[in-house]
């Protein structure tokens, strides 16, 4: 227990404060990936062939390949796209992307592709009618859509979502390869220096038990939420 | 786009996805059989055998692979008891640490799948079975678990891509898999995109084959 005490003697600020960074990275992984979702889905679901293949190639290659291998290509090209970019505009000093949105983006784009995959059975699995229904109320495609479909999309979709979440949650893990201190990373060095590495990383492990375990609990609540009426 | 560094890199890349197929395979077969034995207490009436097996699978699930293998890799062998004895043979080594982590993490996977799988099994089925006058223990073996396997090879087939994904997580203690020979070329090389094209074409390469050998295993056991 002194190892978790807060203050300098312990880790348990450090960790506490690492916890917080595993939230705040999955959050913002998860919406980003929303924003992937956003722009993928209705080209998965595009009649047209070529946006169809782009859709399609998103979702394939981001599930097919492991998401280490994604994390190291942001961690070591990350850097270098940018600075490429900065180039065009005249701009030639080395320039450092924050480990937060490397990793951010590396998850984001990752939970993106599952988010892509479960809003695309959610739309094709709502009736047809509903969007006939939507056309007769003489509604514009925007009012269609925002008012009719999403609501709807959102209430089959959330069950799903709520496993993209926890895959997220855990994909976080990973970023820590890369120095974020999330909780990965806090009980590598906290192992690192007391050498007490099972300790601390069974204390890693129930950090994250309790985090799916309250996710679960307000998820929960949330899909309650939006099956009111059925 | 350094077309000779991808085409140098290319049988170094497929002698590492060698050893990712050796850790996939290896660990599949034993989290198979630590699936179905879980699967099996999930469904026993005793309280307390069923909240166990619940809970191992509840816990594997519930952490991310890098924390399971980093406590059994880093975490084990900080215990002196197990250093005298003969599992420290086992628990020294990085492979068979990274294959103890992915069995018992795809053992939970499989756990659920499979209870999931015998659940869905029509009485009907079992009723017909016992009608026969054949024995409970036949009717497991011969009725229920055949038919528990041919319903969660969709399932099962998503579990086999996931765990290929997870065995990149090898690279984490010293195993030159394929991620950890594709990260080692890229921080000699500093040619992240090259590498990752590579790589990830091979990764893609296997999911495929296995997405089809699934789908085919599938075909030839359906039930019409």
């Amino acid at each position: 227990m002194e190892l978790l005490a807060f203050g300098k003697t312990g880790w348990g600020d450090e960790l506490f404060i690492a916890t917080l960074m595993t939230i705040a990275v999955s959050i913002t992984a998860m919406i980003i990936g929303f924003f992937f979702a956003l722009i993928f889905t209705p080209l998965k679901l595009s009649k047209n062939k070529f946006f169809n293949f782009i859709g399609n190639s998103y979702t394939t290659v981001i599930r097919g390949v492991p998401e280490l291998l994604v994390i190291y290509l942001f961690f070591f090209g990350g850097t270098g796209a940018v600075m490429y970019v900065a180039s065009i505009f005249g701009y030639n000093e080395y320039i450092e992307i924050n480990a937060f949105i490397t990793g951010a983006f590396a998850i984001g784009i990752i939970s993106g592709a599952y988010s892509t995959e479960v809003f695309r059975g959610a739309i094709q699995s709502i009736d047809k009618g509903q969007f006939e229904a939507a056309k007769t109320l003489g509604l514009n495609k925007f009012g269609q859509f925002f008012k009719i479909i999403l609501p709807q999309t959102l209430r089959l979709a959330i069950p799903n979502l709520s496993n993209v979440w926890q895959i997220t949650l855990k994909d976080t893990s990973l970023i820590s390869v890369t120095g974020l201190v999330e909780i990965m990373r806090q009980s590598y060095i906290a192992a690192g220096s007391t050498r007490d590495p099972l300790f601390f990383y069974s204390f890693a492990a129930v950090l994250y038990l309790l985090l799916t375990f309250l996710s679960m609990k307000i998820i929960n609540k949330l899909e309650l939420k939006y099956s009111r009426g059925y | 786009m350094d077309l000779e560094l991808m085409i140098n890199s290319l049988p170094k890349l497929l002698s590492a996805a060698l050893i990712t197929l050796k850790l996939l395979s290896v660990s599949l077969i034993i989290g198979l059989f630590i699936g179905l034995l879980f699967a099996i207490l999930r469904l026993n009436k005793n309280i307390f055998i069923n909240r166990f097996a619940y809970g191992y699978s509840y816990v594997f699930r519930g952490t991310p692979l890098l924390v399971q293998i980093f406590i059994i890799y880093f975490g084990l062998g900080q215990i002196e008891y197990l250093r005298s004895t003969f599992l420290w043979i086992i628990l020294k080594e990085p492979y068979w640490c990274a294959i103890i982590a992915f069995a018992l993490n795809t053992g939970a996977y499989t756990s659920e799948i499979l209870r999931s799988a015998f659940q869905t099994i029509k009485p009907g089925i079992i009723e017909a079975g016992k009608s026969l006058g054949i024995s409970s223990n036949i009717i497991f073996y011969k009725i229920q678990i055949p038919i528990a396997i041919r319903q969660s090879l969709p399932a099962y087939g998503n579990e086999i891509i996931l765990m290929m994904k997870g065995t990149s997580l090898a690279s984490t203690v010293t195993i030159m898999d394929l991620t950890g020979v594709a990260k080692y070329i890229i921080s000699t090389t500093f040619k992240p995109v090259e590498v990752f094209i590579v790589a990830g074409s091979i990764y893609l390469f296997m999911t495929f084959i296995i997405h089809n050998v699934i789908k085919f295993l599938e075909k030839k056991y359906s039930f019409n």
